[in-house]
């Protein structure tokens, strides 16, 4: 059988001819759809690299199969920025030194932005590292990491707040 | 990845239906992905049943049961208003396992399947009764972090799950479908022993489904002592070494009614019914504790060279259950589950 699925990916409707059933939704993006930034690490679920959203919440793109996601909403690094302006994870990110080579790094804003969104850690540091403790940085740029999704949970919370007032 | 057929049925008739043997039901995937991905396990057909519908709900029942559906993903179950507040250690347990993204995919169904994480099962080119039967047990040699309970020559590996350790503590029970219609399956009979089979891990009969796991009422009585300790490499996101689940019912300064379950430890979540009709009745106090876990590791015997986790084992219990007599806290421990993770006087729930 060669499904076919239609997706929102960064927004944009996409129909997609799914010529073999195990293609992933991480080697969809990187290898049909032109969409690199979300990175292959381990492929097995214990990196995070791979980090993309679907329906607005955080899942590893190389333990899903492009198939089972008809009709779904995929968001990846490539969709977060608002034109020229940074979504406040990225921006938070290069204002505290939150990477080094840079390879886990769309892995990690995405992973920021889902924990963000589920809302239980806030800006406890403590409840951040657990939170983000499924992205790996060999690097090891995690005090930056943890003090960019503070400071990047914080201006968030404090824009919504403006907005609704 | 050997090739498959892909089927995605669109109600649980359908996919009984679709089920042959050689195939396996897709849920979350992030279990049977990695496993297909690595070889261990070459399903011809994979049946995607995460759109079938019904299977989604969390509800309380008229006689104060707990029911949830099999696709409930582990991290809208340990946020749950009701499992939180009634069930805390499973919600503890489930926060406590894997990541934030693979939490996000889990379901209930695809947790109580959850396949050995044992090395040697993982790994094709090594000999694995599990995987293929009469093919021997590299892990006999190797293993050092293996089963101390219930193990057999053939097979020496451990259930990974953190959930299903307090699910065996509070009775729960799976409700399933197949060929030959509807029946349940208590948690504890579920995950069988390996004997001289050890190739069957479940007490599911071929394309037999689960459809719900549900937690009889009496398991909410334990929600003011009740925790889940789990003792890992790392804090975060790694497996068990060893593992407890400990709830106690306190009244007037005693204990009337405990649970205890231990988790890493077989190739089932290991309920210690001696040690709880110990506890039962007692003031709960550390030397007591100390005695039940000794009953409950007294027929604990090394597989290879993991005579350490025998005590481990033993001390996990013990805390387990200190934590349980101090009281379940207001909000689940920034680090769940973890020994590090709870400071005494931070409680309040209850």
């Amino acid at each position: 059988m060669s499904p076919s699925i239609s997706l929102t990916i960064n927004g944009e409707a996409r129909a997609v001819a799914l010529d073999d059933p195990r293609v992933t939704l991480l080697d969809l993006l990187r290898e049909r759809l032109d969409l690199p930034g979300t990175k292959k690490g381990c492929d097995r679920g214990q990196c995070g690299a791979c980090t993309v959203l679907v329906d607005g919440r955080r899942v590893n793109s190389c333990l899903t199969l492009a198939a089972t996601l008809d009709g779904a909403e995929i968001t990846t690094i490539e969709g977060l920025a608002l034109g020229e302006e940074l979504h406040p994870v990225q921006a938070a990110f290069i204002e505290n030194d939150a990477f080094q080579c840079g390879y886990c790094t769309p892995g990690q804003i995405m992973s920021a932005v889902g924990l963000i969104s589920e809302g239980s850690a806030g800006d406890d540091p403590e409840r951040i590292r657990e939170g983000m403790s499924g992205n790996i940085c060999r690097c090891a740029a995690y005090h930056g990491i943890t003090i960019a999704v503070q400071e990047a949970t914080r201006n968030m919370i404090r824009t919504d707040k403006e907005d609704a007032a | 990845m050997k090739r498959f057929e892909f089927i995605q049925p669109s109600s649980v008739e359908e996919a009984l239906a679709a089920w042959e043997p050689g195939a396996a039901w897709l849920g979350g995937g992030t279990n049977l992905l990695d496993l297909m991905k690595i070889g261990a396990m070459q399903p011809d057909r994979v049946i995607d049943i995460t759109r079938l519908p019904g299977l989604s709900g969390i509800e309380t029942l008229s006689d104060g049961s707990i029911r949830i559906g099999a696709l409930v993903r582990n991290s809208d179950l340990a946020v749950n208003a009701t499992v939180a507040r009634d069930l805390p250690m499973v919600a503890e347990a489930l926060l406590s396992g894997a990541s934030g993204q693979l939490r996000n995919a889990a379901t209930v169904g695809g947790n109580l399947m959850q396949h050995t994480r044992c090395n040697y099962f993982q790994d094709p080119h090594a000999a694995c009764n599990r995987r293929e039967p009469g093919a021997g047990c590299d892990a006999r040699e190797a293993g050092d972090r293996m089963a101390l309970l219930g193990w057999s020559d053939g097979c020496i590996a451990t259930n990974p799950s953190d959930f299903c350790v307090p699910l065996a503590a509070l009775d729960a029970v799976i409700e399933v479908r197949g060929p030959q219609g509807a029946r349940e399956i208590h948690v504890s009979e579920f995950h069988l022993l390996p004997g001289d089979n050890p190739q069957r891990v479940t007490a599911l009969e071929p394309g037999e489904l689960i459809l719900a796991l549900r937690l009889p009422p009496e398991a909410t009585a334990f929600a003011g002592h009740a925790r889940y300790l789990k003792v890992r490499d790392r804090t975060s996101f790694a497996f068990a070494m060893s593992s407890a689940a400990a709830a106690l019912k306190m009244e007037d300064g005693r204990i009337s009614d405990a649970r205890l379950a231990l988790g890493a430890v077989a190739a089932k979540p290991w309920r210690a019914a001696e040690a709880e009709a110990m506890l039962s009745g007692a003031a709960p106090e550390e030397a007591l504790f100390t005695r039940a876990a000794d009953a409950a590791l007294a027929e604990a015997k090394p597989s290879g060279d993991n005579a350490w986790k025998i005590d481990l084992a033993r001390r996990t219990a013990v805390r387990a259950l200190l934590m349980a007599a101090a009281g379940t806290p207001a909000r689940i421990p920034a680090l769940p589950a973890s020994p590090f993770g709870s400071k005494v006087g931070d409680l309040a729930h209850a």
